[in-house]
């Protein structure tokens, strides 16, 4: 596999009329082609505020970090995106090499423009193709994601499709101009149980095939483990573990973590006590001192845990996590 | 069932008329097609069904905030018995005391312009249930303490609430008239795993202290698992198959049940990819297929299942399917 994404150091600050809000909170991590990332977190964590950083694609009043630095590695070399400076040259990147995926398909399509039509414009924007070649790759795509009849269904609008066949599109979408990293934000979270299953096996089909990387962003633990080899958990805004999906979700090294996972109602124990993580995930406008889980967290160190953040150390290999109770060196001084 | 239950459907059907063309009849939805529910008192009674299949309508049609169609819903709480669909206005605002409803959306459901006292109140006020503002105050304390909200979170408005908290409040305001019977559609569904397990284990506390009855519609088979004692699954307004929750967890009998079982997302990453596919989506319930609704999505469908519906039958203790073929395919 070859290196895809490299996120150093990425922070994000917006300004708002209550104050300056941290979204982001120096998250590094890297993506080699074909990889599958697992984003997990709860709203607010800032998983979607990341991936959209690495398209630039966060609104005006954000300020990115001095040290930020993502570098896209595309076959003509590597890409700073963060030096990209106009729409114009974003291109590369947005619809480029990168593409993204909505929860609710209804309103990214057009409701006006045909499915089609919506297709085709992207492909004349990022590809040097004729309208003609277009339009028959776009109903090529749309075949390719399991859509009966594309050819009539290029020239529907997006309300004439049903939840799971308007997703299809968009990913069909998505994939037609053959990104190196589709960004996928909660794709099947407003699908039912059964088009969700359909639409996951439609995704590691099309990773297998065009063997891109992708960012798979979702609060469903048990998506990620259909789907994800890795997984980075995200809280208020910071990494706090990142590793292979089994050793994330069999050895869960962080406290947070492992309150999700027992959060999580599951099949095999009826019985089992649901059970929740105290409090709610603070306003990023007052987030904690110290490590920024320490307001919920059931294992606390003592006056460690609200006074220094913690670092981001090997568990095992490939296996890291931010957390004081997994830091042997600090706690040996 | 052994006790005589609190509310039941009887031949429910509730069908909605569309918008027609010049010529010809208007078309119906048929959204509830003869349902046949038995729901005892103290019971957690899952609802379970893709969207569209009907859920939130039959939810609806036992609060008589849908129109009833054909057949009956009775309910019987051992004070009062009522025959929905013929409740005269005086009674029916009665039954709005008895019969409750929690949304599923704490964003949308409570008023940003009212204080939380405020919204909590509001039941007590439009029903006239209280003679004072002091009554009303300690009504209003007492239910919100049941629900873990403290006195100072009642003189704030919503917004300054997270998710779990805003519904936590819609939880207190369903309750604060003393009904018998709640209808939580969709409750958790917007909400965190975190919180969601909180609020799952709030309703458990409180329909256990105030014996309460329970239908929890839900999408999410998991969660329905955990906290219902006895389910019932729909498809295209139909009934499709009811049980106690461990025994349809564990024989599910008709090929739908099994399907939406399998297709939840196993935990253990080593288990991808064993989940039994249903290919396709619901039909529209504007044009539903003819013989048994779930035969174009049917992994076992035969001729038979295609020009006749199966009727709800008996296959176990409280266990009953409607599908053609359960005997021999539990063979």
């Amino acid at each position: 596999m070859s290196r895809l994404i490299d996120v150093e150091n990425l922070t994000l600050q917006f300004d708002t009329d209550e104050g300056r809000i941290t979204a982001v909170d120096d998250v590094s991590f890297s993506l080699e082609a074909g990889e599958v990332m697992g984003l997990v977190g709860e709203s607010g964590s800032g998983k979607s505020v990341t991936a959209k950083a690495l398209m630039k694609l966060n609104p005006r009043n954000g300020r990115y970090g001095d040290k930020t630095k993502i570098t896209l590695h595309l076959e003509d070399g590597p890409v700073d995106v963060m030096a990209l400076q106009n729409d114009r040259e974003m291109k590369v990147v947005r619809g480029g090499a990168i593409s993204l995926i909505f929860q609710e398909p209804m309103a990214s399509f057009a409701p006006a423009i045909t499915i089609g039509d919506q297709m085709v414009e992207q492909l004349l924007i990022h590809t040097n193709f004729s309208k003609k070649q277009a339009r028959e790759l776009s109903v090529e795509m749309l075949d390719r994601v399991g859509i009966s009849d594309p050819s009539s269904r290029f020239g529907q609008y997006a309300f004439e499709l049903s939840g799971g066949m308007r997703q299809r599109a968009m990913i069909a979408m998505a994939l037609s101009t053959k990104p190196k990293l589709l960004i996928a934000d909660e794709p099947t979270t407003a699908l039912d149980v059964t088009i969700q299953a359909q639409v996951i096996d439609l995704m590691k089909d099309l990773v297998s095939e065009f063997g891109m990387g992708i960012i798979f962003i979702t609060h469903d633990l048990g998506v990620i483990a259909q789907t994800a080899d890795t997984v980075a958990v995200m809280y208020l805004g910071k990494l706090i573990e990142k590793g292979t999906v089994r050793d994330v979700i069999r050895r869960p090294a962080h406290p947070y973590t492992r309150g999700l996972l027992a959060a999580l109602p599951t099949l095999d124990d009826l019985d089992a006590p649901l059970t929740p993580i105290p409090g709610d995930i603070p306003s990023p406008l007052e987030r904690p001192p110290g490590c920024v889980y320490n307001t919920r967290c059931q294992e606390l160190l003592g006056p460690r845990c609200s006074q220094q953040v913690p670092r981001f150390s090997d568990v095992a290999d490939g296996h890291r996590v931010a957390c004081h109770l997994n830091d042997p060196a600090e706690a040996a001084r | 069932m052994s006790s005589k239950p609190l509310i039941s459907a009887r031949g429910l059907s509730v069908y909605f008329q569309l918008r027609g063309g010049l010529i010809g009849p208007k078309p119906f939805v048929r959204a509830v097609e003869d349902v046949n529910i038995d729901i005892a008192p103290g019971s957690f009674f899952g609802l379970v069904g893709e969207s569209g299949s009907g859920k939130t309508t039959l939810g609806r049609a036992m609060l008589r905030a849908a129109p009833i169609s054909r057949g009956d819903v009775e309910f019987d709480d051992g004070e009062v018995s009522y025959a929905l669909k013929d409740l005269g206005p005086k009674e029916l605002k009665d039954y709005r005391k008895r019969a409750q409803l929690i949304f599923q959306d704490p964003y949308a459901a409570l008023s940003p312009r009212m204080t939380v006292r405020d919204i909590i109140a509001e039941p007590l006020e439009v029903m006239g249930l209280t003679s004072s503002r002091e009554e009303t105050d300690q009504r209003v304390r007492e239910i919100a303490a049941k629900c873990r909200l403290n006195l100072e979170h009642l003189r704030r408005f919503p917004h300054a609430f997270s998710g779990g908290q805003r519904q936590r409040i819609s939880i207190a305001r369903a309750l604060v008239s003393g009904p018998k019977f709640i209808v939580a559609d969709e409750s958790v569904a917007a909400l965190d795993v975190s919180i969601q397990a909180d609020v799952l284990n709030l309703l458990k506390a409180i329909q256990q202290e105030m014996g309460l009855t329970f239908l929890f519609i839900s999408h999410d088979l998991s969660v329905v698992a955990h906290v219902c004692d006895h389910v019932a699954v729909m498809y295209l307004g139909r009934l499709v198959e009811t049980a106690p929750t461990r025994t349809l967890f564990a024989t599910p009998k008709h090929p739908y049940t099994q399907a939406l079982l399998s297709a939840i997302p196993s935990l253990d990453p080593d288990d991808r990819g064993r989940a039994q596919k249903l290919e396709g989506e619901i039909p529209s319930p504007t044009n539903p297929p003819p013989g048994c609704k779930f035969q174009t999505r049917c992994p076992v469908a035969i001729d038979r299942c295609r020009v006749e519906e199966p009727k709800l039958e008996n296959a176990g203790t409280e266990h009953k399917v409607a599908c053609h073929r359960w005997k021999e395919l539990a063979q």
